[in-house]
């Protein structure tokens, strides 16, 4: 019963999916660096903080994403299982292996960032190592690892900056405009032009913001099922996945919100998403629907047993 | 990983590499000289079973599979982190390592390649007590070895474990990683 791998790790819907939405995010970056040419002034200034800003956040992720879940990294005599079992993984998937951190919370969640593979952190909050069994633990952090390999977080960061990038020049504009409009406003109809010309621009910037973040979420799905995927090939068995995020996400849903909302910032690097959108929220959630989810590990599932 | 793979998200299963193994008999005689260290005569395969192995679904069927003739001994147990261990008893070390290869290629060849992790030779002091047993395990992604010294109660000797590497580096191609010298408590494997 010997099969081909890449037929198992291949998804071609999701591939191509996901190739659309990286697409579309370069043509954003296109569309919104000609605003900038439009607008003419701070173009350099913009590119400047945009991209200090946006590298600090890359460069330091790890560091952020502890801090900002208070999870401490800790050693393998600290907390021999977890290590046991990431050591593991890494080996099976030939990876460098990761720092280990426990945020001590309740609530039950994991995380990994890192701008590298050879930078990168994998955390597991205190409640969700109670509530799992140990294969389960297992499979969420393969799945986190699966993150790590993907080099996730180069990649969101990426995306999230043309959002960054939009709101800077809406940002400007207005500023702009409020200036310049009130020093300009007795010239006639050439101050006018202009005043029209950057509100223009800020209604636009502002519908390439919406736009932006929203395909930045929908990669941020894609790439969650992508990482439900390898992380289910990596210890082959999908329907242990699909257990532990059905135990993770059916806790979280009981959570009280208020609770949840000090790691809003966070969403994106989880497992499961902390914050539990109504149904007009789907488009600019960071987690695909966990029937998504489980729909696309049964899928595989059936996929293994050929 | 490749450009494409990271846009797309994708990771590929690493396939095992197992011609190294051959280097571990003449190692073995290193570790006689050197440290007094003979064959425990076991060898354990350490593995992830997943679904969709199908044919494989209990432990007789994989004895079956991998076909032994019957005068090997041979056992199936799972750890406590749900991970399969094959464990054969064969005095002779170069046999063993036959063995031990020739369940690996089987296992390859029915599609568990990626789910192999580990091979286990134990070795103990051919006068006890003698410095404690260690055991040499052997990496199958990275095609590496690595020497275990456990002391009981999840304690490793460390200084062993060095001297080991230091005097098998000719023989064998041991892993330079020290964090990829990972513990492996209550193994199956004597």
């Amino acid at each position: 019963m010997a099969k081909s791998d890449t037929k198992i790790e291949r998804d071609h819907g999701l591939s191509v999916r996901m190739f659309f939405t990286g697409l579309a995010l370069v043509v954003l970056y296109v569309i919104i660096i000609s605003v900038l040419l439009s607008i003419g002034v701070g173009l350099v200034f913009v590119i400047v903080i945009a991209g200090a800003l946006i590298f600090s956040q890359y460069y330091f992720s790890d560091k952020i994403a502890m801090w900002s879940m208070h999870a401490k990294e800790v050693t393998p005599a600290q907390e021999p299982k977890l290590h046991e079992i990431v050591d593991r993984l890494c080996l099976l998937a030939n990876m460098p292996k990761p720092r280990v951190g426990v945020a001590e919370m309740d609530m039950p969640n994991a995380f990994a960032t890192g701008r590298t593979p050879k930078h990168a952190v994998v955390c597991a909050t205190r409640g969700i190592m109670k509530r799992l069994n140990d294969e389960e633990l297992e499979a969420v952090l393969a799945h986190e690892l699966s993150h790590v390999a993907h080099r996730d977080v180069a990649v969101m960061t990426i995306a999230s900056g043309v959002g960054m990038l939009a709101g800077l020049v809406s940002r400007i504009a207005l500023w702009s405009t409020l200036l310049g409009g009130g020093g300009r406003g007795g010239r006639g109809r050439g101050g006018q032009n202009i005043v029209l010309i950057e509100l223009a621009t800020i209604v636009i910037s502002i519908v390439i913001y919406v736009i932006a973040y929203m395909l930045t979420m929908a990669l941020s799905r894609y790439r969650e099922l992508a990482a439900d995927r390898s992380g289910a090939i990596l210890i082959g068995k999908p329907s242990v996945l699909a257990s532990a995020l059905v135990h993770v996400t059916g806790d979280i849903g009981k959570i009280p919100r208020t609770d949840l909302r000090k790691t809003e910032g966070m969403n994106s690097f989880f497992f499961a998403p902390a914050l539990a959108g109504g149904t007009t929220a789907k488009l600019f959630s960071t987690h695909p629907p966990l029937q998504v989810r489980l729909d696309a590990l049964s899928k595989l599932e059936r996929e293994l047993n050929g | 990983m490749g450009l494409r793979d990271t846009l797309l998200g994708r990771t590929k299963q690493v396939a095992p590499k197992l011609d190294n193994l051959f280097a571990l008999p003449t190692a073995a005689l290193t570790l006689q000289s050197e440290l007094d260290l003979v064959s425990s005569g076991e060898a354990g395969l350490c593995f992830k079973a997943g679904s969709g192995e199908a044919t494989t679904s209990t432990d007789d069927d994989l004895t079956a599979l991998l076909d032994f003739d019957e005068t090997v001994k041979v056992s199936i147990t799972t750890d406590d982190l749900g991970f399969k261990w094959l464990v054969i008893d064969d005095p002779d070390i170069s046999s063993l390592v036959t063995r031990i290869h020739g369940a690996n290629t089987t296992m390859v060849e029915h599609g568990f390649g990626p789910r192999l992790l580990c091979a286990v030779f134990g070795f103990v002091p051919k006068t006890p007590p003698g410095e404690g047993d260690v055991r040499m395990v052997y990496l199958m992604k990275q095609g590496t070895f690595y020497p275990f010294a456990p002391t009981g109660n999840e304690q490793r000797n460390n200084e062993l474990e060095l001297r080991v590497r230091t005097f098998l580096e000719q023989d064998l191609a041991m892993e330079k990683e020290l964090s990829r010298w990972m513990a492996l408590w209550n193994l199956p494997v004597k």
